[in-house]
């Protein structure tokens, strides 16, 4: 039986007013992911990578194209509809970590959990922190993390509601060599434990390589 | 509600983290000042009105001239009331070869309920308060009466048919001012247990009996219910509010002045909020793109944020009330002894109307910006630059003075103040816009000048013209409210105080015969006094309005029932008195002199439904006397000279009995005067007012006083309103600066620049402030105090002075440390 298509885009283009007139950032993209697929965008600066990223995940609306994520047409949907869909099937991974500073690291991992109106949501947090290593800093504020912890914070946090796809974008961009692997590795691990689609944003070849697929963008189209 | 436990730990965080600090704190300290008002004010309100019930000898006076009804007596002992009687009736009493008619009072035991009497031991001798009034077997009489009498403390007078010692000279009475100008005599008091020995109470003669009452608010307004409508003619009952016009008059004044530093501190508070919110929202909007992201939709993001900040208003509601309670108390406790009254317990309302001002003024101010934060773009997750709300300031704003005008409304309770505060704060918006816009211009050539510092501190403030917009509404608000309660309060104080003049009439003469008045401006110029005017005067009682016979039952209100018992003084004159003022018809003229017309008093008029062409018909000893109105006139009572209602053209009343009356000014060493002037005319009555005038004048030092600690309060908030703004784009100046720093500013250059862009803007809000104050000033003064009020330059000077210095050195204490830690730290800190 082949792969199912977990995420698939249309002629996906977006474009967008300058002061010298309509830029275009993406061009007719069409592609297929399949379930448990690792995917690479690579591709040099301003080529369109994070835009790709955002408009699959639905954080932003083409120009002209649709996306489907589990067969459903993302903007067909509201803006509701789509922050739904992303609660319910997909988890990122941001270059800046993108944690409520706030928060503590395990109130953090809690809180996509929470907002899916999970109950077990401590419990949940708690294993996946586990996983990741940082159960001794659970209590710990981001501020009071290194860049390599929080990012691990942000691992445990998209993980923790096993979604079907997970967006990451330059995870390893604020990390040094070392760190950035070790968190490589670990994304690796939980992907291939959970069986989830992964898509990642990235110039470093290494990384990319490690992915089963890679797709380069330049100037706004697939090459 | 797991919205609800996210929203409680966020908040719970959130604090912990020192977000909503500023927010928490502008709330509390403007409940606490709103609050501490109120508790101070219903306290201050309850004991000024318990003064002027002084004036009354109780809270509710029933008064008839039949005698006190059994079923009232028994209905006061039912609701436990306190209660006294006084009878009161003009008679003559005798001692030796000297006789006079005096305004004989009895009183019983117990009176008076509210105020005391001060008697001296020996005529002339320093008076002091007494507790109750005369024992049986004795009178007390003022130092005029005892004077004609040839007689003084110790020796016997003849009241009718018994003897009675004379135990005390009367130098004041508590409920002196009710009916002062119907005194016709001077006062002589006994007890009521000798009444019936002296034999005086006889049918034929005119006798009135009060029924003094004091005690719990709701058992005083129960009776005041149940009797009204039951009262017939020649029965009235009478609360502080129907007391003596001047008297009213000073109470709702010393209000509006209260109302008005309350009203202040409202304002402050929400501009307090609406500047705290503003940093808060720019804090929030990476977190709702976040959550975005993870699958929050936009009603979880807005619930989120309205639990929270209703749970922040509640709490800081609470903590406000508290502390407002607390301040007052201390308040209290310098206040006391220095204004030298009893404060009763304050009401509840306070309570409710700081958690009403804490909830509409934080909802009100940050509701709208934070309704917008669902509309974040999730996209900002990856660019930082994207999702800065648009948030217009209308829309910011327009909820929060919504707020603020109910809140108003709730305060003032007064259309007219509220009318007048809220274009106050309309002006000051479009004022500060406009500056603004003028600022962008006014700086562009001096960007190009100057050093780097000069430079980027001016353009600063002009490249952040949105928020050096609403900045400047915060510090030109909160330098209004300041410069409107120290500078314009002062001048306004003074020259309300400067209302009642120094001379005014204290002494009234009364009864002057038309042959006696030659001799009476000869007597008083032989005795050094400027003779006064004299005014005719000529008793009469309205009967009949348009021609319809009028009864009670015509009248809705008390005020108006009494008005149509009692007789008016009619007086004519051929041109408007001084003090009084047309208002709407015309004066007449010399050809209208005969001519059976009149001009009516404004205030009456609105009571009893006259208007211009309605026509009057007075009885005057059984002659009838038909009259149009012309013209109404506004008079100003509190000049305390001789004033009438109704008014004719002369040639028109001089055909009925008329006697003169006239007031003037005499201070207090001269008082023999009038003994010699009544000994050579027995018939003239004189009237001390200088009590009255007194206790006036030491009510309205009561309320000045208070206005004046009330002030603190709000001087208070007005400082948190500056520490908010400043706050306010706190975040972004540090990051500048920040920035600045690493790419090699020097610590001076950059201090400069900060010097330079607060003062600057202090200096500018302080000017815009200060002609802002200044207009209110005057519109308050016209409209409210009926004053004129021209602010002047040193107003816009101190403006600008203390904004300038005042903002710069707050702004520059507030962004100092980021010039002594190293950029980083500050860049990781925000």
């Amino acid at each position: 039986m082949p792969a199912k298509n977990v995420v698939t885009a249309q002629d996906l283009t977006k474009r967008v007013m300058s002061p010298e007139g309509d830029l275009t950032l993406l061009q007719g993209i069409d592609l297929n992911i399949t379930s448990g697929e690792t995917v690479a965008i690579v591709g040099a600066s301003g080529a369109g990578k994070s835009t790709l990223l955002g408009l699959l995940a639905g954080l932003d609306t083409p120009t002209e194209g649709r996306v489907s994520i589990d067969d459903e047409d993302l903007f067909a949907l509201d803006e509701d509809g789509r922050a739904r869909l992303r609660g319910e099937k997909v988890g990122f991974v941001f270059q800046a970590f993108q944690l409520l500073p706030n928060l503590t690291a395990l109130e953090n991992v809690m809180l996509p959990l929470e907002l899916a109106g999970r109950h077990d949501a401590h419990l949940v947090a708690d294993g996946v922190l586990q996983r990741v290593g940082l159960e001794q800093r659970a209590s710990h504020y981001p501020k009071q993390l290194s860049g390599g912890e929080q990012q691990r914070v942000a691992i445990a946090r998209a993980f923790a509601p096993h979604p079907q796809v997970l967006f990451a974008d330059e995870p390893t961009g604020n990390l040094d060599r070392h760190t950035g692997e070790r968190i490589i590795d670990l994304l690796f691990q939980l992907n291939a434990e959970q069986g989830t689609t992964l898509v990642l944003v990235t110039h470093d070849q290494h990384l990319a390589a490690r992915c089963q697929r890679q797709l380069e963008l330049d100037e706004g189209r697939l090459i | 509600m797991n919205v609800l436990r996210i929203a409680l730990r966020h908040l719970d965080r959130e604090w912990r983290a020192g977000e909503l600090k500023v927010l928490a704190m502008a709330l509390i300290i403007a409940v606490a000042s709103v609050t501490s008002v109120n508790f101070f004010t219903s306290r201050i309100h309850q004991a000024l009105a318990g003064q002027a019930n002084d004036l009354l000898g109780g809270d509710l006076v029933y008064l008839s001239d039949r005698g006190i009804p059994e079923q009232l007596v028994k209905r006061v002992a039912e609701l436990q009331l306190q209660n006294a009687r006084t009878v009161e009736f003009p008679t003559t009493v005798v001692a030796g070869e000297r006789h006079q008619l005096v305004a004989l009072k009895a009183t019983d035991s117990s009176y008076p309920l509210r105020g005391h009497n001060r008697t001296a031991p020996k005529m002339f001798a320093t008076d002091a308060q007494v507790a109750g009034g005369p024992v049986p077997g004795t009178v007390w009489g003022g130092s005029r009466l005892l004077t004609i009498l040839g007689v003084d403390t110790g020796d016997e007078i003849t009241v009718g048919n018994t003897r009675l010692r004379v135990a005390a000279v009367l130098t004041s009475e508590p409920d002196q001012s009710e009916g002062v100008l119907m005194n016709i005599a001077p006062r002589l008091l006994m007890h009521t247990d000798d009444l019936p020995a002296t034999g005086l109470v006889q049918p034929n003669i005119q006798v009135v009996y009060r029924l003094l009452l004091a005690g719990d608010a709701d058992a005083i307004a129960q009776i005041r219910q149940e009797w009204t409508p039951r009262l017939a003619h020649g029965e009235s009952l009478n609360d502080v509010q129907d007391a003596r016009p001047e008297i009213r008059s000073a109470l709702k004044r010393g209000e509006h002045f209260l109302a008005l530093a309350a009203l202040v501190s409202v304002l402050l508070a929400g501009a307090a909020v609406a500047m705290a919110t503003r940093r808060f929202i720019n804090r929030h909007l990476d977190n709702c793109a976040i959550m975005r992201c993870l699958g929050a939709e936009q009603r979880v993001i807005t619930q989120l944020y309205l639990i929270k900040m209703v749970a922040l208003g509640l709490l800081a509601s609470v903590v406000g009330i508290a502390l407002g309670y607390l301040a007052q108390w201390g308040l209290m406790l310098f206040l006391a002894p220095l204004a030298g009254i009893e404060l009763p317990a304050p009401s509840l309302w306070p309570v409710a109307l700081g958690l009403i001002t804490g909830m509409a003024t934080l909802l009100g101010f940050a509701a709208p910006p934070i309704l917008q934060l669902k509309h974040v773009p999730t996209l900002r997750v990856f660019r930082r630059d994207l999702g800065g709300l648009q948030i217009s300031t209308l829309s910011a704003y327009g909820a929060g003075i919504l707020a603020f005008t109910v809140l108003v409304l709730f305060q003032a309770q007064d259309l007219k103040l509220a009318a007048a505060i809220i274009g106050g704060l309309l002006i000051v918006l479009l004022l500060l816009a406009l500056v603004a816009g003028a600022l962008l211009l006014l700086l562009r050539p001096l960007q190009k000048r100057g050093g780097a510092a000069w430079r980027f501190g001016l353009v600063n403030i002009s490249r952040r013209s949105g928020h050096s917009l609403i900045q400047m509404i915060g510090f030109g608000v909160g330098f209004m409210a300041l410069l409107l309660l120290a500078v314009v309060r002062t001048d306004l104080l003074s020259a309300w105080e400067n209302r009642l003049p120094e001379d005014a009439p204290n002494r009234f003469l009364i009864n002057i015969q038309a042959k006696q008045l030659d001799g009476v401006r000869q007597f008083l110029r032989s005795e050094g006094v400027d003779p006064p005017l004299l005014y005719p005067m000529v008793r009469a009682r309205l009967t009949e309005i348009n021609g319809k016979t009028i009864s009670l039952d015509d009248f809705k209100t008390d005020r108006a029932k009494r008005l149509i018992q009692r007789e008016f003084s009619l007086s004519w004159a051929d041109k408007v008195q001084s003090g009084n003022a047309v208002t709407s018809g015309s004066w007449w003229r010399p050809e209208d002199h005969g001519k059976p017309i009149i001009s009516v008093e404004q205030s009456l008029a609105r009571e009893l439904g006259l208007g211009l062409g309605d026509s009057l018909t007075y009885d005057m000893s059984g002659k009838r006397f038909s009259a149009k109105i012309t013209s109404l006139r506004k008079i100003n009572w509190e000049s305390f000279k001789a004033n009438f209602f109704v008014v004719t053209p002369p040639g028109v009343l001089d055909i009925y009995p008329v006697n003169y009356i006239t007031g003037f000014y005499l201070p207090q060493e001269q008082h023999n005067i009038l003994n010699r002037l009544v000994q050579q005319f027995p018939n003239i009555t004189v009237l001390d007012v200088a009590t009255i005038l007194n206790q006036v004048r030491e009510i309205i030092e009561q309320v000045i006083l208070a206005v004046e600690y009330v002030f603190i309060f709000t001087v208070l908030a007005g400082l948190m309103v500056m520490y908010a703004a400043i706050h306010a784009t706190l975040d972004e100046r540090i990051r500048e600066a920040a920035v600045l720093r690493t790419l090699g500013g020097r610590r001076g250059q950059l201090l400069s620049s900060i010097v330079l862009e607060y003062a600057g803007l202090g200096l500018l809000s302080g000017l815009v402030g200060s002609i802002t104050a200044g207009a209110i000033g005057m519109v308050i003064a016209k409209q409210i105090f009926d004053l004129t009020y021209v602010p002047g330059p040193a107003l816009w000077l101190s403006g600008m002075l203390i904004g300038a210095i005042g903002v710069g050195v707050a702004g520059t204490l507030g962004t100092r440390f980021v010039l002594n830690q190293s950029p980083l730290k500050t860049l990781r800190g925000i």
